[in-house]
Formats: C-alpha cells, sequence, structure tokens
C-alpha cells in the first residue's frame, strides 16, 4: 500500500474534482503568477524579450557592492548560524542534558522574533544609549559610532536568527539515525566524541548541509537586520537597495527594482535548487531504518554543558530584550532606569496615544488574524484533497507553495506591486496603496506556514483510519467531519497560529507595501526608530515581543495534540 | 445460500497483478481462512471484498446482490461490512464507546440504542467498564477487541479479518484466536481470516483458501489441505514434511497409486484418474517410518532437532540426496548427525497434475 491517506476521490462527485481545480488554480494565482510577472518585468519588461534593464543594473557599481555585501554578511551569517545550531542540536537530541524543553524553546526564539525587534534590541544594549550599559558605567562615549552597525554586527544577528533553522534541520536528520550504527561503533570501543566526529556527523551531513542552505537563504532575504544595523551606517546589501530605491524614487523604477529582485530571487534559489539536492542525496537506507537516536550520559560535564547554553542563551536572549525593555520604561533617552524613573508611558503612548502606533497594532492584528483564517480556511481542504494525489503532484504543488516564503519577502513584495498596481480586471480599482495588498501578499508568502502542517498531520493519519469510516457507512462529508477534521484539527490551528505569529510581526513585505492609513507594526517601529524615538520604538518592540510569547505559550497548550513537528520549538 | 460469491476477479497494480483470476464462495456463516506468503494478494483479496479496491475484471456478490462487476462499484460506507484491519483502526479521538457506536451513530440510531448496543458488545468482549477509555490507554489485545466489538456491534454479516494477530505478543495469540471463535459463535457472521501463519489458518477455520502469486491455489477443510495437497506449493507451504519427484507405475481403483521412489517401490494415495508418469509426491512427517536394515531405503541424518518426548529428524536419502525428508521419532531412538538409518514410506500422496 502506499501508504497516503486513502482516495477520497474513489466514487467522488464532479463537485468535489472541480473544488480541487479551483484550489489549485488559487495557489497557482498566490504563489506563481506573481512571480512569473517580475521575471518578465526584468526581462521582459514591455512583453518583448529586453535584456537591456536587467543587463544595466548589473553594470551598476552599486548593485555590485550590495550584492558582494549581501553575500558577505550572508556567509558569516550562515557560518556562525551552522556552528550554533549543529552544536545545540548534537547537545539536545545526542546527550542526556536537562531541561530539554526549555532549551529549545527558549533557542527558537530568534526565529519567532521578528528581526527588526531583535537588531533594535541589541541596538538597546550595546550603543551609547545604552540605558542598561549606562548604569554599569559601561557605555560607550555619547557620539561613538555604534558597535553593531556594519557588516560584522549584521552577520552576528543573522547568525542568531538562522541558528534555529539549521538546528531544526540537523535535528531532523540526527533523529534518522539508526541506532544500531551508533551501537555497532560503541562496541567497536570507539568514544563519543569519536562517534559523532565518525558516525553521527558523517550520516547527518546532508541535514547539516541542508541547514546551511536553508540559513543562507534566509540570511540573503532577511530586511530588518540590515535596515536597522545597515542603513544608519551607509552598509547596504541587495535587499535594502531595492527598498531605498523604491522609497526613494516610487513606481517609476518598477523595472529596475524587479531586475533587482530577480538578481536576489536567483541567488535564492540557488541555494533552495541546492538544498532540494541535498535532501534527495539523503541515504534512504539510513532514513527507512529511523529508531531512537542514543542519549549519552554528560557524567560530571553536564552541568557545565548546561551552564553554557544557559549562559549563552542569556546573554543573547534575556540582556538584549532587558536592554530593550529599560529602554521602554523610562521616559526619555539618557534618564538613568531606577525606581523613581520607571514609567509605562511610553506603552500608554504607543498603544492609545499616538494614532500612528494604535493604528499599526489593529493593522497587524487584523492582517494577522485575517490571514491566519482564510489560509487555514483554504489549506485544509487543499491538504486533503493532495493527500489522495500522486507523490508528483504532491510535490509540485507543495514546492509553488513553498517558493514566495522561501524567496526573500522583498521579491514578493515587488513582485505584488508589479501583478496589482494597476486596477483589476472586473472590479475595475487597483489594490495597490490599500490595506488590502498587504493581505494579499500575506496570503501568499504565509500559504506554506498553514499548509505544512495540514499535509504533515495528514500523512500521520493511517489509511485504514478513514477505510473502517466508510466501512462504518460514513460518506465523504461525514468522514471529514467526524474522522479526519479533530484528528487534523490541533495542528491546523497550530499552523494558523504560526501564520499570526509571523504576519503580526511582519516587516519586510509590509515596509515596500504600506501606505498611510495601513501602517504595520514593523513598518511603526521602523519609522520611530529612523525618527529616533528610541523609547517609543522600544515600547513597541517589546509589545511584539510579548505577543509572540503569549502566542508561543498557548500554542504550547495543546501541542500534545498536534502531528509531529507542527510547532517548531517542540522537542 | 452462498454468502458471498468471487467470481474471475483481477487486479493489477503497475506491473503486479496482486488478483489473477481469483474465484471463491463462501457459505453463509462459513469461517473461511486466507492463507498464503507476504504480498501474494490477500490483502487486495479483502479490500476488493470491503470495496476499497475496485478489481479490473469479474464480480464480487453477497448472497444475491452483485456489489462489484464490470458496470457497477458499491461504496464500502454501502456494503455492511465489518473489518477487522491489521492496525485495528481505532480513531484515537473517540473512546472506546464512541469507536463502538460510530457505525451505528451513521445509520441514525436512536442514542439510547446505540448506548445499550454498545454495552452488549463491550460484555461480549469483556471489556465492560472500558467504555470511557481512549484507545492509547489500551493494550494491544484490548485494541484488538474494541475492533471486534465494533464489528459486532454494527451486526456486520460479513466480517473481514487482515491478520488480525500478527501485530500482538506470541502469548497473546492463541487467547485472541479464541475470541475470534467465541466472536463467531456470538455473530454468527460469516468470516473471512487472512493471516500468513498456517497453525492460525488450520487451527480455527471450516476451511482454507491457500493463495500464492496473486492466484487460489486450492480450496479445501483443513485436513484436507493437509493430506490430498492439490499442487507442490500447497502441499510444501502447509504443513511440515518434503516433496520428492517419483514415477507413478501402476494405479488401482481405489484411488491408490504404486510409486518408484529412493529406489523402491511404494503404495501411496493418489487423486482417482492418476495417469502413470513423472509424479511429486508429499511426505508428511508420520508417512515415514524407521525399519531395520535391508528393508526400506538408506538415509543420512543431516539434523536432529530435540522437542522434548519426541524428536525431528531430517535425513536425506541416498538414491536422492537433494530432498530432506522429516520425520518424528521417540527421543529415545539412536540416531546422531551423519548416521545412516533405515526408512519406510508408510503413506504418501501424489500430487495431482
Ligand atoms: N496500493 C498498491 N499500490 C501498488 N501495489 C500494491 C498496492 N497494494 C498492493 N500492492 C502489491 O500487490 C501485491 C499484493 O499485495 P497484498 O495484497 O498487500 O499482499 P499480502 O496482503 O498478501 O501481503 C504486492 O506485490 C503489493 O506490493
Ligand atoms: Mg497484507
Amino acid at each position: 500500500m502506499s501508504g497516503a491517506l486513502a482516495l477520497p476521490w474513489t466514487g467522488a462527485r464532479r463537485g468535489e474534482r472541480v473544488a480541487f481545480v479551483l484550489l489549485l488554480a488559487l495557489v497557482g494565482l498566490l504563489a506563481l503568477v506573481p512571480i512569473a510577472r517580475l521575471a518578465q518585468e526584468a526581462i521582459a519588461p514591455h512583453g518583448v524579450f529586453d535584456p537591456a534593464v536587467f543587463a544595466g543594473v548589473l553594470e551598476s557599481p552599486t548593485v555590485w557592492r550590495a550584492a558582494r555585501n549581501t553575500i558577505v554578511v550572508a556567509i558569516g551569517g550562515t557560518a556562525l548560524s551552522l556552528a550554533l545550531g549543529t552544536s545545540f542540536a548534537l547537545l539536545v537530541t545526542l546527550t542526556d542534558i536537562r531541561a530539554k524543553k526549555a532549551l529549545v524553546f527558549s533557542f527558537m526564539m530568534p526565529l519567532m522574533i521578528a528581526p527588526q525587534v531583535t537588531a533594535l534590541a541589541w541596538i538597546n544594549l550595546l550603543g551609547p544609549n545604552s540605558t542598561l550599559l549606562r548604569a554599569v558605567g559601561l557605555a560607550p562615549a555619547p557620539g561613538s559610532p555604534h558597535p553593531l552597525y556594519g557588516a560584522a554586527g549584521i552577520a552576528l544577528l543573522l547568525g542568531i536568527e538562522q541558528a534555529p533553522v539549521v538546528f531544526l534541520a540537523v535535528r531532523a536528520g540526527l533523529r534518522a539515525l539508526p541506532r544500531d550504527l551508533v551501537e555497532a561503533a560503541q562496541a567497536s570501543g570507539a568514544r563519543p566524541w569519536r562517534i559523532v566526529g565518525t558516525i553521527v556527523l558523517p550520516l547527518a551531513m546532508p541535514s547539516v548541509a541542508a541547514g546551511a542552505m536553508l540559513a543562507f537563504v534566509g540570511c540573503i532575504g532577511n530586511f530588518g537586520i540590515p535596515a536597522f544595523l545597515g542603513i544608519p551606517a551607509g552598509f547596504t546589501v541587495l535587499v535594502t537597495l531595492i527598498y531605498q530605491r523604491l522609497a526613494g524614487f516610487g513606481t517609476g523604477v518598477l523595472s529596475e527594482v524587479a531586475a533587482l529582485s530577480l538578481l536576489l530571487a536567483l541567488i535564492a534559489l540557488g541555494g533552495l535548487l541546492l538544498n532540494g539536492w541535498l535532501g534527495r542525496r539523503k541515504d534512504v537506507r539510513v532514513a527507512a531504518l529511523a529508531t531512537a537516536a542514543p542519549a549519552w550520559s554528560l557524567g560530571r560535564a553536564r552541568p557545565i554543558a548546561e551552564g553554557v547554553c544557559w549562559f549563552a542563551l542569556f546573554f543573547v536572549l534575556a540582556l538584549p530584550f532587558a536592554a530593550l525593555a529599560a529602554t521602554a520604561l523610562v521616559p526619555a533617552i539618557g534618564v538613568a532606569l531606577g525606581p523613581k524613573t520607571a514609567t509605562l508611558a511610553n506603552f500608554h503612548f504607543v498603544l492609545f496615544d499616538y494614532a500612528a502606533t494604535r493604528r499599526a497594532f489593529l493593522n497587524s492584528a487584523s492582517l494577522a488574524a485575517g490571514a491566519a483564517v482564510v489560509l487555514v480556511m483554504l489549506s485544509v481542504p487543499l491538504g486533503y484533497s493532495l493527500a489522495g494525489r500522486p507523490p508528483g503532484v504532491r510535490q509540485v504543488v507543495g514546492f509553488v507553495a513553498e517558493l514566495p516564503y522561501a524567496l526573500p519577502g522583498v521579491v514578493l513584495a515587488i513582485a505584488m506591486i508589479l501583478c496589482l498596481l494597476r486596477p483589476l480586471p472586473i472590479v475595475g480599482f487597483s489594490l495597490y496603496s490599500t490595506i488590502w495588498i498587504i493581505l494579499v501578499a500575506y496570503l501568499s508568502r504565509f500559504l506554506l506556514l498553514a499548509l505544512r502542517p495540514v499535509t504533515n498531520a495528514l500523512r500521520q493519519i493511517d489509511p485504514s483510519l478513514d477505510e473502517a469510516a466508510r466501512m462504518s457507512g460514513a460518506r465523504f462529508a461525514r468522514r471529514v467531519a467526524t474522522v479526519i477534521m479533530p484528528m487534523i484539527a490541533p495542528s491546523a490551528v497550530a499552523g494558523g497560529m504560526l501564520v499570526f505569529m509571523m504576519a503580526f510581526n511582519e516587516l519586510t513585505v509590509s515596509a515596500l507595501l504600506w501606505s498611510a492609513g495601513s501602517e504595520t507594526v514593523g513598518v511603526v517601529l521602523f519609522s520611530l526608530e529612523q525618527a529616533g524615538d528610541a523609547v517609543s520604538a522600544a515600547a513597541v518592540a517589546v509589545i511584539a515581543v510579548l505577543v509572540t510569547l503569549a502566542l508561543m505559550l498557548i500554542a504550547n497548550a495543546f501541542a500534545s495534540r498536534t502531528a509531529r513537528g507542527v510547532l517548531p520549538w517542540q522537542p | 445460500m452462498a454468502a458471498l460469491t468471487i467470481e474471475g476477479v483481477a487486479k493489477r497494480f503497475g506491473a503486479v497483478a496482486a488478483l489473477d483470476d481469483v474465484s471463491l464462495t463462501v457459505a453463509d456463516g462459513e469461517f473461511v481462512a486466507v492463507l498464503g506468503p507476504s504480498g501474494c494478494g490477500k490483502s487486495t483479496l479483502l479490500r476488493v471484498i470491503a470495496g476499497f479496491e475496485r478489481p479490473e475484471r469479474g464480480s464480487v456478490s453477497f448472497g444475491e446482490r452483485i456489489v462489484s462487476n464490470g458496470a457497477l462499484h458499491v461504496a464500502p460506507e454501502d456494503r455492511q461490512i465489518g473489518m477487522v484491519f491489521q492496525s485495528y483502526a481505532l480513531w484515537p479521538h473517540m473512546t472506546v464507546a464512541e469507536n463502538i457506536g460510530y457505525p451505528l451513530r451513521v445509520r441514525k440510531l436512536a442514542a439510547r440504542d446505540v448506548g445499550r448496543e454498545v454495552d452488549a458488545a463491550l460484555a461480549a468482549v469483556g471489556l465492560t467498564g472500558y467504555a470511557e477509555r481512549r484507545p492509547a490507554q489500551l493494550s494491544g489485545g484490548q485494541r484488538q477487541r474494541v475492533a471486534l466489538a465494533r464489528c459486532l456491534a454494527m451486526k456486520a454479516r460479513i466480517v473481514l479479518l487482515d491478520e488480525p494477530l500478527a501485530n500482538l505478543d506470541v502469548h497473546l495469540r492463541a487467547r485472541m484466536l479464541a475470541e475470534i471463535a467465541a466472536f463467531r459463535e456470538l455473530s454468527k457472521a460469516t468470516l473471512i481470516y487472512v493471516t500468513h501463519d498456517q497453525a492460525e489458518a488450520l487451527g480455527v477455520a471450516d476451511r482454507v483458501a491457500v493463495m500464492s502469486g496473486g492466484r487460489i491455489r486450492q480450496v479445501a477443510p483443513p485436513a484436507a489441505l493437509y493430506r490430498t495437497p492439490q499442487d507442490g506449493v500447497v502441499s510444501r507451504f502447509v504443513g511440515p514434511g518434503a516433496v520428492a519427484r517419483g514415477q507413478v507405475t501402476q494405479t488401482f481403483a481405489n484411488g491408490h497409486s504404486t510409486v518408484a521412489l529412493f529406489g523402491r517401490e511404494w503404495e501411496v494415495r493418489s487423486a482417482p484418474g492418476q495417469t502413470a508418469g513423472d509424479v511429486e509426491v508429499c511426505i508428511r512427517p508420520e508417512d515415514l517410518a524407521i525399519v531395520g536394515e535391508g528393508r526400506g531405503f538408506a538415509a543420512r541424518v543431516a539434523r536432529v532437532l530435540y522437542q522434548g518426548g519426541r524428536s525431528v529428524v531430517e535425513a536425506s536419502p541416498a538414491a536422492d540426496p537433494e530432498t530432506t525428508l522429516s520425520l518424528s521419532v521417540d527421543s529415545g531412538t539412536a540416531t546422531g548427525i551423519g548416521r545412516t538409518v533405515h526408512l519406510a514410506l508408510v503413506d504418501g500422496w501424489v500430487i495431482p497434475e
């Protein structure tokens, strides 16, 4: 038997087939059309092949500098994330270190928290204005450049942000490792270090490499970190170059930014294809025998390992966010934080008094909720009808849904502008410069986050559960309602929460698509920081972190009922 | 009247012929075991009967009613067939009672009646008190019983069991086999029981259908299958013993023949109408006896397997060293590896065809 859920289509009515085709068309419209339109604009701006714009872009020294900067920080960030993610994965999967749940949860935080928020936290931690450093008299001299501005700082934060991506990939690889291969090495007398070096890592190498590729693509597409740490220092990467061109010259330079985006997309696509190739190279004989990995006793080294982990997490997580909170709690930059000076006025200001931030919270919450609800409602029927399709169809749809998520957000934003700038055919008005264009872009970008949990959950359902319901006399609709839905609902809801979390904190796409009245939380955070209102920016960032944390904890509450691997921070 | 008639059913998966011209008739209330090695098409046969697979050729009927043929295919949900899946297929989000009552709720039985039927089914399988448990809180044997109770409650006239004991510990299997027999008494349903374990099949079924390579080789009561296998595949797959090549030299009207085997002539059983010529002879352990030197034929002992009071001796005839005969002897008998024993054929069966 194929192992997939039984075909819901044996004897399916025409209506169900039509629905499937419509769903596929919708996915194509959301994910494939915009990217095709972008490619067309870049190489055939007037409908005929014309490489002039693309060639012109490639000739510009500014572009080359930005491209070089992009690759430099991406390689630096990838190297750091590889070191952090791999060693953490080894520690968590192969040893008896304690409090794994809490460790993994904390380690995943940088991926869940928006990059611009992380950047802001670090700016607040280490800059001359650091409330925290001032309190201990360690702040750099006022007026001196921020130590994190520039390539090194960007690579550092990219590395921290992408480490969880590497961690997830390597952990999956380690979990697929057959225990007996390790035990055979133990029986041969090899010590744990030697086994890690000669057995575990070589077998997990495809996963390590795949994680590295994903981290690389993530680094290339990141906007929040280079925007906060690069723009003030005049350090430009491709993503911020596209942003600055479009923000500076408006839609008149669309062909040029489309060409730039295509360049960026091609670099990212190279990484993605390499990743897919590495995935296929995985030794299937290894995957087929998968059993639980060994849990080596760390012995007396355990407290030391735990200490190092928690200290590192304290330094990269607790300290920056403490600095952020400290800034959010003082009335103005330069005021020392103390029992007398601490105030919640900044929170009051951004939540209730200041129209732009108040609106932004509302906008982001509505956009996130809208995207989450629509995508869950789309993903459940799509996932179910995909489950009975041949693997080829599933793979193609999966790849198409992955494109807008994996490609840099800037690329998607430009593609959306190109598609939606002109009035829509039937309704006769343009979505551009309304909030709707952001919603459409979110539906495209986060489709994968909603679809993957559903397909994961469906894959884990034994097909005989559906067959047993058929044997009991239950028809299609009844089976979906009483058997399939209850089993996939927790995963689908968890997927919706991931969408909400990501959309609520989103900056890259909305930075290019927002207009007066449709600001998002990410956008106002960026404007406040650029305008020098550090305390309000910190307050917005703290609220964003708290929302993320709350959502993660709520999702945790029903984690035991979701399919395996739906919530990335679950051990 | 036949409860189930399968005629000339064929089903391919790509290049694999999972079912190849399969026909089988099962009487009402009969217990038929389908026995065959893994991959021979047993599950496919069950899934065709249940309606999960649509045969390419042939027909399936329940009583007078055709449920599958070239033109028509009744959906599984309209067949009222009970099935015990290898994985039991209990819905993890429902309690034991909800699992058992599901088919009744689907058929819109009043809640009170559902409750009564569920209680009765639970009592029948000895699980009273487990109604509110979740499947995850049950042991393997208990899950199996819930799956049986679900078929019992839905009052299925035909119940299909796909290797129901394969996921159980060895010591649980005998118990569950007894429970399945009890289930049959209680439900009076027609049972089709698929297994690759001949002890299970021969032990409980009224008739056994032996399958291999997508075909049914023989359908017969267990004793007939053991004593008179219709071809070499069946005789090798069912029961211990050996198949040796010999020649029929003479046939008798009483269903016996004389065969030349291992350098001597023996009288063995054969099918009516057996003709002279090269044949295969099925030799069971009890068909052989140790005799004194000068009678019988010489064989070299290759293995002795001690089994308590008796031992299994495997020996190769000097005249045909490729063949390994096995026989059961009193453990006191002096045999040892490498020694020569003299054996006589007291019975045997000429495989027809
Ligand atoms: N859904 C399927 N797709 C492809 N091949 C199948 C499928 N189901 C069964 N087969 C093939 O048909 C043959 C018979 O399978 P099955 O009926 O499951 O055998 P058994 O239950 O006797 O082990 C096997 O070769 C198997 O690989
Ligand atoms: Mg089978």
